[in-house]
């Protein structure tokens, strides 16, 4: 982002850089900098909450008024992740014959497509469509039971984008059997890697392709760096 | 260690690049500027080519499209925001608020988006590709650019 300041400033626009990172911004020192220490992922701090994104905009504008810089400002209110799982139903188990994870993904269905037709958009489609999600758990069971990464099929050849396409879709449903307020930043996320089938059938996959000896980006990305 | 708190220190020891001579660009009064978007979070069209790891290049986002979904690949934040409320993190609707309000000039015709995990050096997006668009924002009368992450 603060490379970008500097490149669209030298072009004669005028930036303020939201920042997620103060040490990177303090080194880099883009022309207006506004530290935000949020959730990452959520730079404007509060989903549905417009009220308090016209407090960040405002504050992020004020700074236009500055003579000279690099300025560097610090948002007064903290908000922090939660990584405490999010409170949110899972189906039951409907067809015994199948890997649980495969079984949980299509009971999670219905709650997705609720999700798609209110969204009207979708993240998960990188290499597997919303059909193909359990067949991806399926792969991703087998190689937790002992199946070879590299023969087992993992759509597009590529783990992080599978893993990306399968969380999309759970965190997606998720957002529709869950009242209240939105969730916290990475609460989601913990429900789906601590309280899911899917999530552990994928850490459990992760597992076996780091000791089948895989380059490391092929299994480190299956899951954020902290899990 | 909490996952937001392990990235900020990732973050702490990356290198950086050096910028000798910042550049600084006097903006008009925010009631006359016309203010764009530039977001790191790889956001695309839904039927439009997504991003690719390291991907170097920009999509352009048309100020009306909503149908914006995250090409990012780090899986290391928060994704549940922006599946809520795209104004988390591209906060369009705000912006065409404060233009209906006359607290800015206009909203940018077109928006642009790259993905935020780049090579360390950053060399493309510094001398080609950051130009490039600057450029086309520039051909579009932005004064101002909002610069928002993940």
């Amino acid at each position: 982002m603060s490379t970008l300041a500097h490149v669209f400033e030298a072009a004669g626009i005028a930036t303020v850089t939201l920042a997620a990172t103060k040490s990177v911004v303090e080194r880099m020192q883009p022309p207006r900098a506004l530290f935000c220490e949020f959730p990452l992922g959520r730079p404007m701090g509060k989903p549905g909450d417009a009220e308090f994104q016209h407090a960040v905009l405002a504050r992020a504008f004020a700074m236009l008024d500055a003579e000279t810089g690099p300025v560097l400002e610090i948002y007064p209110e903290v908000i922090e992740a939660d990584e405490t799982p999010l409170s949110c139903a899972l189906p039951p188990r409907f067809d015994p014959s199948l890997p649980a994870a495969v079984d949980e993904a299509n009971g999670m269905r219905k709650a997705f497509d609720r999700a798609l037709e209110r969204r009207g958009v979708t993240s998960v489609g990188r290499v597997v469509d919303p059909d193909g999600v359990p067949g991806a758990l399926q792969i991703f069971d087998d190689i937790a039971n002992g199946a070879l990464w590299k023969e087992a099929g993992i759509p597009g050849g590529n783990t992080t984008a599978v893993c990306h396409d399968i969380r999309t879709y759970y965190e997606e449903a998720a957002l529709e059997l869950v009242d209240g307020p939105p969730p916290s930043g990475r609460s989601a996320e913990a429900w789906y890697f601590e309280s899911t089938q899917a999530g552990r059938t994928v850490m459990a996959a992760r597992v076996a392709i780091k000791e089948q000896g895989a380059p490391h980006p092929v299994w480190f990305y299956m899951a954020p760096g902290h899990r | 260690m909490a996952g937001d708190e392990m990235m900020r220190g990732v973050g702490d020891g990356l290198p950086v690049p050096e910028f000798e001579a910042a550049a600084w660009a006097t903006p008009k009064p925010l009631a006359e500027a016309t203010v764009a978007i530039v977001t790191s979070a790889a956001l695309h069209r839904s039927g439009d080519e997504g991003f690719q790891p390291g991907d170097t290049e920009y999509r352009l986002l048309p100020s009306d499209a909503r149908d914006l979904v995250l090409g990012h690949w780090s899986p290391n934040f928060d994704r549940s925001g922006i599946a809520i409320d795209l104004n988390v993190v591209f906060p369009i609707d705000r912006l065409d608020e404060l233009a209906a309000q006359g607290v800015i000039g206009a909203v940018a015709p077109r928006h642009a988006s790259f993905a935020g995990n780049q090579p360390d050096d950053v060399a493309t997006i510094r001398i080609d590709s950051g130009p490039r668009a600057a450029a086309q924002l520039k051909a579009d009368g932005v004064d101002i650019v909002l610069l928002t992450p993940v």
